[in-house]
């Protein structure tokens, strides 16, 4: 939720630094090397708290677990479910370390335990269920409301204090400050429930065969994906907008943007290629920095809208104190944002040729 | 400092500011003594009716007062902003600073620990650990955003430091053999107040947001009433489906009218830090023009006078 503020592109300090382009590409290698080292160590520090939460937590969440499977399946739980469940959440009378290991041990066959309220249902089925839908729904709505954004905010840049600038630039602000599951039950109640256009819950139609290669069904998936998806761009686009305005309106200052005017060359020509090329680094290497924060509105959006993604997933999860389904979606989400940080990183690579380490 | 406090959007965005906390202090006096009613009283006369009559902004379904549970949430809710505000500005000082001032490796290991907070999606985090701990009062709530909150803080506070750092005054303070504590103290933070105070009140609505989805995501228990909390109820118990817009809806602009108050001011600050941005501003750039083109009369006047 929270904007990245664009962080000012540091400019080449010494123009006798420059080695020429071969070093470059080295050196944007060895940047893309450091990142690939800091998302492991994140990574690492993922899942050892992934680890230790349930170990630190007041009371034993082993036997809260237990009493809940006890009453979900409604048998007494025999001792091997028990010691799968002591694997998770420790055992009192074990050392840490031995227990950190196994832990390890599991995570690396991909165990990651049953299911407590959908027992004895694998966690993996249920995540690897949910997945798709949440990867659909985040992966496009970031990448449109990012695109939007950026274009409209260029756009008001290039003319700051202008008739488009001062009027939307702080209706903008508004927007942003909308809490996005207040505006998802908004958009609930005027486009789903007043005007009835669209459904207001699930991920496709129930009524048509769930079938890929089915154009009806994914047709339906497109419909009830409109809702959610338009609040999630509607967030989306403000953030960029903001930050691509700002570092816009410094770049149309620039000397090369003056002379590029000055050889007559088209206005949109001048604005995109020149201006907005050299303001747009700021807002990638946001979008590396927000995709952690843009998950909390994909929860949400996806809650309101019963969306069957790994949101509405881990909302179930918390209410229904299903630990081992909520700390591997935890650790999805975490391991998937950090893959997309390093996606990220290495477009900022190929935009910007100078790219070190920014210390 | 004056600039600060002429520059329009500043003046606007911290008097919202001011009203917001001024209900939060005097809110629930408000409501007992001008309302007469309490937001957990019951109107069975009056069970989810539309705003007018005897409820300016009607009931919900349990009949209670909408406009008395908005006033009195607003305490709730800047509460838990402030405390989390608090800590997340608190911690961020600590490390950044810190980082910032000392450098060398503790500098590095604390930006890679910010780094490592930053990069984690905070609001599964947040959920996960809320999920463990059954009945969260609001105090742990807000400790727990503020724990998630910091790193974005510090790493503002950090760059600042370290510009800080380099400026000629630290340098002879150091020749003079100044205590490293007494010269963060005394002459870096002085310094850091701008953008602390700006962090500061974003973290306030970064808080003030976080608690509200928390609650709406049924975390926290207790009686305690907050704007999330309203729209948490008016989503469970259908006040969506029925079209009871006046009782999720106001909630939802307070927090919005909150955190636009709080863009206006660093919109205003960014300005005065940043001068192109404020140059850009036409009207700006019409009375300066304006401006020289008397004083060029003027002068014009003044020498086919002489």
């Amino acid at each position: 939720m929270a904007a990245t503020r664009a962080a000012p592109v540091q400019a080449p300090t010494q123009l006798g630094k420059y080695r020429g382009p071969r070093t470059g590409s080295r050196a944007g290698w060895t940047f893309l090397l450091r990142r690939l080292g800091f998302y492991l160590v994140t990574a690492w520090a993922a899942i050892t708290l992934n680890f230790l939460i349930p170990r630190f937590m007041p009371g034993d969440p082993a036997v809260a677990l237990m009493k809940n499977l006890q009453q979900a399946s409604g048998t007494v739980p025999n001792a091997a479910a028990m010691q799968a469940v002591r694997m998770f959440y420790g055992d009192p009378q074990q050392n840490l370390l031995q227990q950190y290991l196994e832990y390890w041990k599991s995570l690396a066959h991909f165990d990651f335990g049953l299911s407590v309220s959908h027992y004895p249902t694998p966690v993996s089925d249920i995540v690897l269920e949910a997945l798709p839908w949440t990867v659909l729904l985040a992966g496009t709505t970031t990448v449109i409301g990012w695109l939007l954004g950026t274009l409209l905010g260029a756009f008001l840049g290039w003319k700051p204090g202008g008739r488009a600038d001062s009027l939307l630039t702080p209706v903008t602000a508004f927007f942003y400050s909308l809490p996005p599951f207040w505006l998802a039950l908004l958009v609930v109640y005027v486009f789903g429930f007043t005007l009835g256009w669209f459904p207001i819950s699930g991920g496709y139609d129930p009524d048509v065969p769930f079938q890929l290669n089915n154009l009806w069904f994914l047709l339906s998936v497109l419909r009830y994906g409109a809702l959610p998806a338009f609040t999630l761009i509607f967030i989306g686009i403000n953030g960029w907008l903001f930050a691509m305005r700002n570092v816009m309106v410094t770049t149309v200052g620039e000397d090369y943007v003056l002379l590029a005017r000055a050889k007559g060359l088209r206005p949109h020509r001048v604005m995109l290629r020149y201006a907005a090329r050299n303001a747009l680094l700021p807002n990638v290497s946001g979008l590396a920095l927000a995709l952690g924060s843009i998950f909390g509105g994909v929860i949400v959006a996806e809650i309101v809208f019963t969306y069957p993604g790994l949101g509405y997933v881990l909302f179930q999860a918390v209410s229904s104190h299903d630990f081992p389904l909520m700390q591997t979606i935890f650790l999805l989400i975490t391991l998937g944002v950090l893959a997309a940080n390093l996606i990220a990183d290495s477009t900022y690579v190929l935009l910007d040729p100078r790219t070190r380490e920014q210390r | 400092m004056r600039q600060f406090l002429t520059n329009g959007k500043v003046r606007i965005g911290l008097a919202v500011f001011g009203a917001f906390l001024l209900i939060a202090l005097i809110g629930p006096w408000l409501v007992s003594s001008v309302l007469g009613t309490d937001p957990h009283r019951i109107d069975y006369d009056a069970l989810g009716a539309a705003p007018g009559g005897e409820h300016l902004l009607g009931t919900t379904t349990s009949g209670q007062d909408v406009l008395a549970q908005l006033i009195t949430g607003c305490r709730g809710s800047v509460a838990v902003g402030l405390l989390s505000g608090v800590l997340a500005v608190g911690v961020a000082a600590l490390v950044g600073v810190t980082g910032g001032f000392i450098g060398g490796r503790t500098d590095q290991l604390l930006t890679a620990v910010t780094n490592i907070f930053a990069t984690l999606p905070s609001f599964p985090l947040m959920l996960i650990v809320a999920g463990y701990m059954a009945n969260v009062g609001p105090v742990a709530i807000a400790l727990l955003i503020g724990l998630f909150e910091w790193p974005v803080c510090a790493r503002y506070l950090r760059a600042q430091t370290l510009s800080l750092r380099g400026r000629d005054f630290v340098q002879a303070l150091r020749m003079v053999g100044e205590s490293r504590w007494r010269m963060v103290l005394v002459e870096i933070m002085p310094h850091l107040t701008g953008i602390l105070s700006s962090l500061f009140l974003r973290a306030v609505v970064t808080g003030v947001f976080t608690e509200a989805g928390l609650r709406f995501l049924g975390i926290g228990g207790g009686d305690s009433v907050t704007w999330g909390t309203m729209i948490a109820f008016a989503q469970q118990q259908e006040g969506v489906v029925r079209g009871m817009w006046w009782w999720f809806a106001p909630p939802g602009l307070f927090i919005a009218l909150l955190g636009t108050a709080t863009a206006l001011v660093n919109f205003g600050l960014d300005e005065i830090g940043n001068p192109v941005l404020r140059h850009s501003s036409r009207a700006a750039v019409r009375r300066a023009t304006a401006h020289m083109a008397a004083r060029r009369d003027r002068t014009n006047t003044v020498e086919v006078a002489s």
